[in-house]
């Protein structure tokens, strides 16, 4: 032991003065600042450059004269806005709402419809946006049987316009409300409530002084999260056809050759969403009320009186109906002949033989492939970084690690279509980070896109795992003779492996039901699913788009399973301590 | 089995202290606990000589070896954690087995030393069993298990009996003492509770704010505490400032206030306590020194809180400006009740004499 110490002691003191400098922490967080500052703030900074140099190539603000003078761009900005704010309030009332039915009361139904709540999440945003204008849009199912069964000559409502996207993001988004007001109402600790009321306080002051006040921390992220989103939105507008609104702005006046304007608008909705995400990580650092007391179960109040009870299973049948048709009709369209379905209710003709398609006619097959290509070369970075990153933010301190943390973040924060901007402006020229090639228009800037924007899923869920790891689990690897690199790969990476996995599953659907990035950048030789989906439903070829859509559901639906049961796990071996 | 010593010993965090110019020498085979208040330091000076803190100043050697700046897992050392930090991926066997494999050795010789382990630790027949099927005791003992098959030089033990039930504590308590005893290996013990760091150590360091406050027997400790943090931390004691009256070659007589005088032996004080240089002093008596009836310092009170344990029967009494803990072993004496008169008094060998400095 002694000698063997001895011999090794010069050859230590070297590496060792490097390993153990202070400084040492940014070499080894070194090539996840390189990965960033190369794909995320650089092309942003092409973008900003872009919408701040003139013609001539001097600085001037004229594209920002131009954007806050037009009419068309402060109705888009107003409209984005608007839309945003509407959104966050009606998927506040549905989720809460729910939330509260479902935890607090038991009522016949209940069971199905906890388990069907929530649908939406496994929707692919353009499949749900196809599937409501299917469903209630001006040429849709409900619209033209209230046309036949009355007589009318035209549809006597339809989904469209502003409202249109509202209510589609209603029923995607609300899910967002419903689980973290459903996870807060469960956490609410039931003795609060009787404590108040041993106090003598009635039932609304407990709403007004207790319930409420414990619930806004869930609501206010929640409610940072779906605007956030809404101005994201972009399937939604493109369905509805609604162009004044900021993504759909942008992708016109790439279309219409304007590119500074399109690099202005994107550089104005990135820093409303760098805002909101800025916003969104200091309120969640800022207050958490947890529930002191354990094992608290939910009571919750039977519905006795029959006449209740009787509206409340309509109301849930209903509630199940409408959750289940935007899926249903997917899959009923999915067996549609194409073209056969023109002015009826519904399509008339059905056949199997999309499906036999998806596998056997390689013009069919060839987004499918694609995207799954595409989608696991962008995973294995999203693995990569994604892990190393986690675990540098939680095991080391540096300095920057606030800004780093968010900076991880900004790819989910902007918007696919700000992404996509970004990109081309960055690499539609060969420079150092893209190895000198043009990436835009080649097979390679599409996984680029996607490793960008999933990394944050990858990124979050190895923190989660590796934040709930007892340091010193690793530290009892070392004092038993373990090197880092064998407890790493020993005990954190096992540890850890579900987090990793749920988080990597996740980012392989998103990638497999891209659309928003996808529409801007794909190539024809590289085309994804979802663009190929909306290909098809533009040359009405509704079967074909519906099939690949039910592909889609399902496997996410296979991943929301699998995750499920991934969680299960981690709370297990989180639990070592008695 | 080896030999510590910690040289002035110095951990900053930032511009806060963590410990202080620590001083010790850890004999080989011998239990040395750091006791002290939590946040005194003895977690912070443990996990130096484990090797995940560096100390700002000092060096740390093991027998003569210098080790400062040796990774943790090249010092040969079993570690217990509070939270046991068991793999909660692994079986038990896997568990134990892990610094085994860690240290390259066969699947056999693996295997047997395992199964020597989890007997000595009485786990046989559990190896197959996953870590969250165990009870709290059986995880504690994995963790033992773990940090022994290693055979280590030192064995850390960072508060292992702080998530244990009161009786498992206990028995808990004796088996790692049966343990450390039979295999005669230097062991580190860190607590806050005196009762465990009584009954267990060879010698005991006292920590209080990053700082050695003492360092001794636990007979020493005890009997013997060198000042007023001492004295209450370790057991509970009665402390009195008093001015010192008369000093003679064997004797000192105090004033406590209210025209109460006691006297008590001058070799019975702390060597810190230079009479000659202190008018006034700080006395410790412990509840067990005072006795009821009358004798030497007799004094007389009134019983505020009268409290029956069985063992004992526990007195409040306020006696002059002063409110003393009073502890009487229970011989079927009747029990007083709040507003009786009492009779005590302290023989002169249990008056202690403190400085009032440090």
């Amino acid at each position: 032991m002694t000698t063997n110490s001895e011999t090794r002691a010069p050859k230590q003191s070297m590496w060792k003065r490097i390993t153990q400098s202070k400084y040492f922490v940014y070499v080894l967080i070194s090539p996840l600042v390189f990965v960033l500052l190369a794909y995320v703030i650089f092309p942003m900074y092409k973008t900003f450059l872009q919408s701040v140099v003139d013609q001539e190539g001097s600085l001037s603000l004229t594209n920002y004269l131009r954007f806050f003078t037009s009419e068309a761009n402060l109705e888009s900005l107003y409209n984005s806005i608007f839309i945003s704010i509407v959104s966050v309030i009606t998927c506040a009332i549905v989720g809460v709402g729910m939330a509260f039915l479902l935890n607090r009361y038991e009522f016949p139904g209940r069971k199905i419809l906890s388990i069907l709540v929530l649908v939406p999440m496994a929707l692919p945003p353009l499949i749900g946006a196809i599937s409501f204008s299917f469903l209630y849009g001006s040429s849709g199912i409900f619209p033209r049987l209230f046309q036949s069964i009355f007589q009318l000559d035209n549809v006597p409502f339809a989904l469209e316009g502003i409202w249109g996207i509202i209510i589609v993001h209603t029923f995607t988004m609300y899910t967002y409300f419903y689980l973290s007001a459903s996870a807060a109402i469960r956490g609410l600790d039931l003795s609060l409530e009787e404590a108040a009321t041993s106090l003598g306080s009635g039932r609304l002051r407990i709403w007004r002084k207790i319930i409420l006040p414990m619930l806004t921390p869930a609501m206010v992220a929640s409610s940072l999260l779906v605007f956030m989103i809404s101005m994201a939105s972009y399937t939604a507008p493109l369905m509805f056809g609604v162009e004044r609104v900021m993504t759909m702005a942008i992708t016109l006046s790439r279309t219409n050759g304007n590119l500074d304007m399109a690099a202005t608008q994107s550089t104005i909705l990135s820093l409303v969403s760098i805002a909101f995400l800025i916003l969104m990580t200091w309120y969640q650092n800022r207050r958490n009320y947890q529930s002191q007391s354990k094992g608290v179960g939910v009571h919750r109040t039977e519905v006795s009186s029959p006449v209740v009870k009787y509206i409340a299973a309509i109301l849930s049948t209903i509630g199940v109906f409408i959750l289940m048709l935007p899926i249903l009709v997917i899959a009923l369209i999915s067996f549609a002949v194409d073209g056969e379905w023109t002015t009826q209710i519904i399509p008339t003709s059905y056949t199997f033989e999309h499906y036999i398609e998806l596998f056997t006619d390689s013009r069919t097959w060839g987004p499918i492939k694609n995207s799954i290509q595409m989608s696991i070369v962008a995973v294995i970075g999203n693995i990569i970084f994604g892990v190393a990153a986690a675990y540098a933010m939680v095991r080391f301190a540096f300095k920057g690690k606030v800004f780093m943390d968010i900076l991880i973040m900004v790819p989910w924060a902007l918007p696919g279509t700000v992404v996509a901007v970004n990109l081309i402006s960055a690499f539609s020229e060969g420079n150092v980070f893209s190895f000198n090639q043009v990436l835009v228009g080649t097979f390679w800037i599409l996984p680029l896109a996607y490793f960008v924007r999933q990394l944050p899923l990858v990124f979050r869920n190895t923190q989660a795992s590796l934040i709930q790891m007892d340091d010193s689990i690793e530290e009892a690897a070392q004092s038993l003779g373990a090197t880092w690199w064998h407890s790493f790969r020993r005990v954190v990476l096992p540890i850890i492996m579900p987090g990793v996995l749920a988080g990597t599953l996740l980012a392989f659907v998103q990638g497999l039901t891209e659309f928003v990035a996808s529409i801007l950048l794909y190539s024809p030789s590289t085309m994804p699913l979802s663009v190929g989906i909306w290909n098809k439903m533009y040359s009405f070829q509704f079967g074909t788009a519906c099939a690949y859509g039910v592909l889609q559901t399902i496997l996410i639906i296979v991943v929301l399973l699998i995750n499920e049961r991934l969680k299960g796990g981690t709370n297990q071996s989180g639990a070592s301590i008695g | 089995m080896k030999s510590v010593r910690l040289e002035h010993i110095t951990k900053k965090f930032g511009k806060a202290k963590g410990v202080e110019d620590v001083d010790i020498h850890i004999k080989s085979g011998e239990f040395f606990t750091f006791l002290g208040p939590s946040g005194c330091g003895k977690t912070t000076t443990l996990r130096i000589i484990a090797g995940f803190y560096f100390p700002t100043e000092g060096k740390v050697y093991f027998d003569n070896e210098d080790i400062t700046g040796l990774k943790p897992n090249k010092r040969n050392i079993g570690m217990v954690f509070q939270n046991y930090a068991l793999f909660p991926h692994m079986t038990v066997f896997e568990n134990i087995a892990f610094g085994l494999q860690v240290r390259k050795l066969s699947s056999s010789e693996i295997k047997s030393k395992v199964e020597k382990a989890q007997k000595f630790v009485h786990l046989e027949g559990y190896g197959n069993r996953k870590i969250t099927e165990l009870s709290g005791g059986q995880q504690q003992r994995v963790a033992l298990a773990r940090a022994l098959v290693i055979e280590p030089d030192i064995l850390l033990l960072d508060e292992p009996l702080s998530n244990l039930d009161a009786k498992l504590r206990e028995e808990t308590r004796i088996e790692i003492k049966r343990l450390q005893v039979e295999l005669g290996i230097t062991t580190i013990y860190v607590t806050h509770d005196q009762h465990e760091a009584m009954s267990m150590s060879d010698r005991i360091m006292v920590m209080d704010k990053g700082e050695i406050q003492q360092i001794g027997t636990p007979q020493e400790i005890y009997n013997k505490p060198v000042n007023h943090f001492v004295a209450s931390f370790i057991g509970e004691s009665n402390i009195i400032k008093a001015d010192v009256k008369n000093l003679t070659d064997t004797h000192v007589t105090v004033d406590i206030g209210g025209g109460i005088i006691l006297k008590g032996l001058r070799e019975n004080g702390s060597p810190m306590l230079d009479y000659a240089n202190e008018d006034s002093v700080l006395l410790s008596i412990r509840p067990e020194m005072i006795n009821t009836g009358e004798g030497a310092n007799t004094l007389t009170g009134i019983i505020q809180l009268s409290e029956f344990t069985g063992v004992s029967i526990n007195y409040i009494v306020k006696v002059g400006d002063h409110e003393l803990n009073v502890m009487i072993v229970n011989a079927r004496t009747k029990v007083l009740e709040r507003g009786d008169t009492i009779t005590l008094h302290v023989p002169e060998s249990g008056i202690y004499f403190m400085s009032e400095k440090r």
